[in-house]
This record gives C-alpha cells, sequence and structure tokens, in this order.
C-alpha cells in the first residue's frame, strides 16, 4: 500500500516528544513566553505513564515533621549509592520545594493536613516525611494538572504520534519526523530545538510496573545518531508489584505502615535492614524479597512475598489508599483490608538514560560537549541525578523541576539561535524504517522476538546479577536482533496500525537492552540496583564513575572517563546502611 | 495455570475496507487468570496483528482501554475474563465515531472538557508557598479529581446519545472539580458556561454514568451538587 513520502510539514521553535510530567512541565515554560511549542506523543497526554505514580512528589516542605534541604540532599545521596552528581543533587532540593508550590498554586489538589497545609508521608530512604501527596493518585493529578495548564497556554498537542526518526544536522537537532497513528503518514516536525521527554523503558522486561507504550524510543534514536547512552545497567525493581502482573502496588502502603511477610510469617526485613524494615529504598528491599524466595521461605515456597497492610485497618486504607486497594481486589481478588496481598519485585525505574548536563543539555561525551537544540528531561534522561538507585517520590519531582529547567533553557536557547535548515533527505530514514516493517517478506513476528527478549532479561539481568548469565543473555539479544531483520506484520494499512507501531518499539527495546547488558557485564561491583553475586562489594577505588555507551559497527563502545561529581568534605561515600 | 475454551467476538472495522462493522468470533483456549486486555493481546500478537485498540498503563489509571463487554462499558484491563462466563463480546464505547475496530475518535470528548475551561482560574496573587485547604475542602474535590477521563460515562448517557452537543458527564464533572475547588475564582464563567442549553440541565439523573465509572465515583451526586450550586448564583 502507497503512503505519502513528502509527508506534511510544521515549523516551530520548540518540539517536545512525550507528553509526561517533564514533556508537559517544559512545554508550559515554552508557552509562556509566546513562542510556537509542539509536544507530539504516542498517547493522548493525559494517558501518559507519569499518571500511574501513586505515592507522592518528594520536598522537604517540613510540613508534618521537621526537615531540612540537607537532609534531602544526603538521602538522596546515600539512596544513589554514591553514583548521583552531588552537583545536580544539590540543585534539585534547592528546586524541589519550589516545584511543588508552583504545582499546588496551579490547582494540584493535594492532601491535607489538619491546619491546611500540603500533606506529607514517609517514604522509603527518606529520613523525614518528605512526600507530599494526594491520596494514592499523585502523579495522576500532577499530569492532568500540567495538561490542563498546557491546553489553556495553547501547546500544540500532536496526540498519537509515533516518532520514527531524530534530525541532527552539523550537530544541532532541528526537529523529529513523526508518524501519524490515526490516519497514517509523516510529519516532519521543523523546529529550533528538540526536548526528549519519553519516560521509562521497563518494557524490555517480563516482569515491569511499566506501561505498554514505555519502550525507550528516544534512547534508540540517540544510539542511532551515534550519541551515547549513561548508566544504563542500573535499572530499579520495586519490590511491591503485583504478582505475576507486575503493576504496581505503591510504595505508600509501606510509607503508611505495611509489612512484608515471608512464607514463615516472619518480617523478614529485620534480617536486612533492622533499623529502616520495609521502609528501605527500593534496591534493598527487592534483594531481601528475592533472597527470601530464592532461599525458599517465599509464601508455600512459591516465588513471592506478602504485603500484609491488615493491622492498618479499613478506615486507613480507605482514607489513604483507595485506588491501590481497587487494584488488589481487581487483579488478584484480594482485599488488602483482610487478607495479605502476594507481591514480588517488578522492574520499575531506569536510573541511567540520554546524558544530559544541569541545564538538560544533551552531552556527546565524557568531557560534557553538547549537542547543540537537544535535551532530555525525566526518566529518558540522566543527569546523573538518582545515581544507582532512585528513592521513592524522587521521579516526580525531578520529572516537574528539570521539566521546568529544560522549559527555560529551550526558551533562552531558541530567543538567540536561528533555526537550522532540513537536510533534502530527512525523511528517508523514517521512509525507510516503515518500508522495511510494511514490504519485509520475512515470517517473524515482533512479539515472538519481545516476549524472548523480556523473559530473558528478567531472568538473566534482574535483582541478582552475573557473568555468565550476562554472557548468554547478550547472545540471545544478538540473535534476536538478526530475528528482527525478518519480522513482518500483519497489518499493511495506514489508520492506526498498531502492527507497524509495535514493530518498531521492540527494534527499539533490542537496541537499548543491549546497552543495559555490557555496561552490566563491564560493570565489576555492585552499586544501588546494580547487583553482581560475582561482586557483590561496591568497589568506589575503581567505579566511582559513570558508564557511557555508544552503538558502533563493532558492537557497543563503553567509556569510564565521567567521573562521578562528589563533594568529598560534605558527603563523602560510607557504607550504606539502613 | 488452568486453561479453558473461550469464544470472543469482537466488533471489527476497516474505515478502507468495510463498509460497517462487523462481529468477528475467535475461539481461544486461554489461562483463566487472563484479563480482557490480555485477550486482546494474545489475539493482536498471535493471531492477528491488524486488530487495533487502545492501552497502555494495565493499571486502571491512564484510561485508554475504556470499551463495551458485554454490554458494560468497562476498563479492558482491569476486567478479569472470569468475570464472564461462556462467550464474551467485545465493541468500542459506545457514542463516539469509530476509527478502526476498538478504537474511537476522543477528539469531541476532549474538545468538551476543554469548554469547561478545565483549570485553576485565579484573581488574587499566590501565596509564597501553598494556598491554605482543609482536609474536608480537599474531600469535596478528591474523588472526582480522580476521573481518568476514559470516557466510560459519558458513553453510556442516553441525555448525550439524545443530543450529541450535551457537554456530558465526565466535562460536567470536570467543572464541578474546579467550581468546587476553594482556591478558584473563576466560577462565575464556569457556571455560566454548565448553565447553557447543552449544559447541566440535560442531566436527567439517570445514573448511568455512575453505574459506568471505573473508579467507582458518584458522578451523579456531583451533578446533582452542581445543579444546586448553580441555581443558588444564578436566581
Amino acid at each position: 500500500m502507497k503512503f505519502n513520502k513528502e509527508g506534511r510539514y510544521h515549523k516551530l521553535d520548540a518540539v517536545i516528544v512525550g507528553a509526561g510530567l517533564a514533556g508537559l512541565r517544559a512545554a508550559l515554560e515554552i508557552a509562556k513566553t509566546g513562542k510556537r511549542v509542539a509536544i507530539v506523543t504516542k498517547v493522548y497526554p493525559t494517558r501518559s505513564h507519569s499518571g500511574a505514580a501513586q505515592g507522592g512528589i518528594a520536598a522537604a516542605l517540613g510540613n508534618v515533621a521537621d526537615d531540612s534541604l540537607e537532609m534531602h540532599m544526603f538521602d538522596t545521596i546515600k539512596g544513589s549509592d554514591y553514583l548521583g552528581d552531588q552537583d545536580i543533587i544539590e540543585f534539585f532540593v534547592n528546586e524541589a520545594r519550589k516545584t511543588v508550590y508552583e504545582l499546588e498554586n496551579m490547582g494540584v489538589p493535594f492532601s491535607r493536613t489538619e491546619d491546611g497545609k500540603i500533606n506529607q508521608r514517609p517514604f522509603g530512604g527518606h529520613q523525614s516525611p518528605r512526600a507530599c501527596f494526594s491520596a494514592d493518585i499523585t502523579g495522576h493529578v500532577l499530569l492532568h494538572t500540567l495538561y490542563e495548564q498546557c491546553v489553556r497556554h495553547k501547546v500544540l498537542f500532536f496526540n498519537e504520534f509515533q516518532v520514527f526518526s531524530l534530525l541532527i544536522k552539523n550537530n544541532i537537532a532541528n526537529g523529529v519526523v513523526a508518524w501519524d497513528i490515526r490516519h497514517g503518514g509523516f510529519h516532519t516536525f521543523h523546529a529550533k530545538a528538540v526536548l526528549l521527554a519519553t519516560g521509562g523503558y521497563g518494557r524490555a522486561f517480563e516482569i515491569t510496573s511499566n506501561a505498554h507504550a514505555n519502550t525507550g524510543d528516544s534512547l534508540a534514536l540517540i544510539l542511532e545518531n551515534g550519541l551515547p547512552l549513561e548508566d544504563m545497567e542500573f535499572v530499579q525493581f520495586h519490590p511491591t508489584g503485583v504478582y505475576k502482573h507486575g503493576i504496581l502496588l505503591s510504595e505508600a502502603c509501606r510509607g503508611e505502615g505495611g509489612y512484608l511477610t515471608n512464607g514463615k510469617g516472619e518480617r523478614f526485613m529485620e534480617n536486612y535492614a533492622k533499623d529502616k524494615m520495609e521502609l528501605a529504598p527500593r534496591d534493598v528491599v527487592s534483594r531481601s524479597e528475592q533472597t527470601e524466595i530464592n532461599q525458599g521461605r517465599g509464601i508455600d515456597g512459591k516465588d513471592y512475598v506478602y504485603l500484609d497492610m491488615r493491622h492498618l485497618g479499613s478506615k486507613k486504607i480507605l482514607d489513604r489508599l483507595p485506588q491501590v486497594r481497587e487494584l488488589a481486589l481487581n487483579y488478584l481478588k484480594v482485599d488488602m483490608i483482610t487478607d495479605p496481598v502476594p507481591i514480588q519485585p517488578t522492574a520499575h525505574y531506569s536510573m541511567g538514560g540520554i546524558p544530559a548536563n544541569i541545564n538538560t543539555e544533551v552531552i556527546l561525551d565524557a568531557k560534557g560537549t553538547v549537542v547543540r537544540g537537544l535535551y532530555a528531561a525525566g526518566e529518558a534522561a540522566c543527569l546523573s541525578l538518582h545515581g544507582g538507585n532512585r528513592l521513592g517520590t524522587n521521579s516526580l519531582q525531578d520529572a516537574a523541576t528539570f521539566g521546568r529547567v529544560a522549559g527555560q533553557s529551550i526558551s533562552k536557547f531558541i530567543a538567540e539561535s536561528p533555526i537550522e535548515e532540513l537536510s533534502q533527505n530527512h525523511l528517508d530514514n523514517a521512509n525507510g524504517k516503515v518500508s522495511a516493517l510494511r514490504d519485509g517478506k520475512g515470517k517473524e513476528r515482533h512479539s515472538e522476538i519481545r516476549e524472548e527478549l523480556q523473559k530473558n532479561m528478567t531472568k538473566l539481568v534482574g535483582v541478582f546479577r552475573k557473568e555468565e548469565d550476562m554472557l548468554k543473555l547478550k547472545s540471545i539479544i544478538k540473535g534476536l536482533q538478526e530475528r528482527f531483520k525478518d519480522v513482518s506484520i500483519d497489518d499493511k494499512g495506514d489508520v492506526y496500525n498498531m502492527d507497524l507501531f509495535e514493530a518498531f518499539e521492540v527494534g527499539n527495546l533490542l537496541e537499548f537492552s543491549e546497552v543495559m547488558v555490557e555496561g552490566a557485564i563491564a560493570r565489576k561491583e555492585s552499586r544501588g540496583a546494580h547487583f553482581r553475586t560475582d561482586f557483590p562489594k561496591r568497589d568506589d577505588e575503581k567505579w566511582m564513575k559513570h558508564t557511557l555507551a555508544w552503538k558502533t559497527k563493532d558492537g557497543v563502545k563503553l567509556d569510564f572517563s565521567k567521573e562521578v561529581v562528589t563533594y568529598m568534605d560534605r558527603f563523602p561515600p560510607i557504607e550504606r546502611k539502613y | 495455570m488452568a486453561k479453558e475454551k473461550r469464544n470472543i467476538k469482537i466488533l471489527r472495522y476497516n474505515p478502507k475496507t468495510d463498509k460497517k462493522p462487523h462481529w468477528k468470533s475467535y475461539n481461544l483456549e486461554l489461562d483463566s487468570e487472563l484479563t480482557i486486555l490480555d485477550v486482546l493481546n494474545e489475539i493482536h500478537w498471535k493471531i492477528d496483528g491488524s486488530l487495533a485498540y487502545r492501552r497502555s498503563c494495565r493499571s486502571a489509571i491512564c484510561g485508554s482501554c475504556a470499551m463495551k463487554i458485554n454490554g458494560q462499558n468497562l476498563l479492558a484491563c482491569e476486567t478479569p475474563m472470569h468475570k464472564f462466563k461462556g462467550t464474551i463480546k467485545i465493541e468500542p464505547l459506545p457514542g463516539f465515531p469509530i476509527l478502526k475496530d476498538l478504537v474511537v475518535d476522543m477528539d469531541g470528548f476532549f474538545k468538551k472538557i476543554e469548554r469547561v475551561k478545565p483549570y485553576l482560574i485565579l484573581d488574587k496573587p499566590t501565596p509564597i508557598k501553598e494556598f491554605i485547604q482543609t482536609p474536608e475542602e480537599f474531600d469535596n474535590i478528591r474523588e472526582a479529581a480522580t476521573c481518568i477521563l476514559c470516557g466510560a460515562c459519558t458513553s453510556s448517557c442516553p441525555s448525550l446519545w439524545a443530543n450529541e452537543d450535551y457537554l456530558g458527564p465526565a466535562a460536567l464533572l470536570k467543572s464541578y472539580r474546579f467550581i468546587f475547588d476553594t482556591r478558584d475564582d473563576g466560577s462565575v464563567d464556569r457556571i455560566d458556561i454548565v448553565n447553557d442549553k447543552n449544559g447541566i440541565w440535560r442531566c436527567h439523573t439517570i445514573f448511568n454514568c455512575m453505574e459506568a465509572c471505573p473508579k467507582n465515583i458518584k458522578i451523579t451526586e456531583y451533578l446533582s451538587k452542581l445543579k444546586v450550586k448553580v441555581l443558588e448564583n444564578t436566581i
């Protein structure tokens, strides 16, 4: 079937890929200056996965207990297992309070304290109750509020458009080419600046909390353009995924006082984190759970443990966690008011991503050389704020704060920069990809390749890792990449061709998964969420540095010359105990 | 995992090749623990890649996968297959134009949301920190703010079937969420909008919306409160 090879054309000041918290916050900032900004998104903006965040957004407001910026900074650094860049973390905690007040002033409905302030609850790895929350739908209300503000400020939305190609010419980003999912055909979004805010990429794993849309498309586009990714081996596994489904039961369950118990009915966290118990950071709790399971102390010896909320009583559960309760009821037929809920670790958050500096400008090497006009923010980016492990509620804060920073940086850039002209052949790359998939004569189904990848990623580069497994995985991925060349799709049409965009997404998963695995093989230490059973200790002598990884025709090229920014006098690395 | 044989009927429609929607039947052996979304994935991934539907979060918060399943508007992702016995019939949300298969055009739905000025409007300067709002004041808007804009309510409303210009329950609920927000100063305008001939008075308290809501929001009750508010402010 024919499709329009010329495509439609839009000239803009800025184009943003992704309509989650980071993308919307950036768009709002740019639109307020009167500039022409478009968001290109695979899903309707309110469908973005920021909306699934339940528990809260971190800021040291001190509304319910003493708190300070210094404490928030220390907790984030320790949580990151000393891989987070401390200049970024310092900036982040300084901005966090302003970000929350600003969001509240825009209309976000927050739960309140008795004296009418924003309410806050405890969360893993934070010393003080710092999670500003709206019952258990914090991400949802943030997402909707920002979307509504963007509508008000006339941001242009291109909903259900899949970006197939990132345009960079003379080391200057000048747009994207996207496929119109509803009608078919390409649109070129020609702009002075491009922001990549495509969120997480947990769909590389079988058991994941992530949405179907979280396929890391922009990461694959970065690799394709010869640019690096950073710290890709650091993937957070969340301790309370719904058994078998992987969808999330908020950490707020433990924040509100929930227990984790094993097959013997013991609160096993006592053996792993005596002080913080269930409120140790996620990497610690997931490893503890997996250890219980691996040593036969799962429930009935199976691969799950319990989240027990019963002692909290129905009033607190219904008031603070109504949606979470519904989830357990619908997916497992378990009412957490009367019964414990089966849970298991689930791939949740990616600390790594597209390397960017404190202004969210994308960088192309360890020295920090920027790609002009190209920006990244939110989970797709790696600044590196979260280092080896992110603390709960720091991600919404990250997306909102650095979304605003991206908006400010881009506004400044577009005010002083001309638009870089498009190349004559700017549509070729995207056309080639669509043609290969639609006209392919091969016999492979993309869904089979994806399932094989996901199954093996969860099994071989999950909570616990070792070289032997990962070498095996590396060759499995190579094989899947070969098979992917023979993918053809059933749907040859233009209108809402899911088959086409899903096939493209599988190709993207294969590209960045390879980089994840190579990074995990090379990093011979255990830090944060990256745990090697063959190198179980953190090695600060050798590994206080970030991983940069490029795809080359000879495979993945790694560079470890980007040092972690550490304030040795204030926050020297110490052993991480909870 | 226990397997069971199931007949799944899906209302298919491709605008390029079909004059009108038609039922297609699939006989499958399925794990009994699957959700309706899992069943659609199974068909789409393994049997016919051209089947189209919307889905994303899998956890009943993104609002993508509202559809009509055995006569009820439900979210496919949170609806277990075992909720039904025998054949399962899946159709697109009624009341919206079908784009393809189970995918409907929701642009009109979102335009109606935009009509009620769905954002906080302030006449006063913003405070240095947060606005003060009591827990009770927050509770008044909390449920309404839970709305995921899935369209299940609006699609189930007979008043809307009779008049497609009617704002419908989702947009009215959105107006409620702002009109009853103690921080907002824009209600005079908003009350005018919902007091329009296509506004709140077309709600005949039929309760379909409330039954359809996957988030169990008491929509009809909130719309009744909205009616009282409109009367108080206009008489």
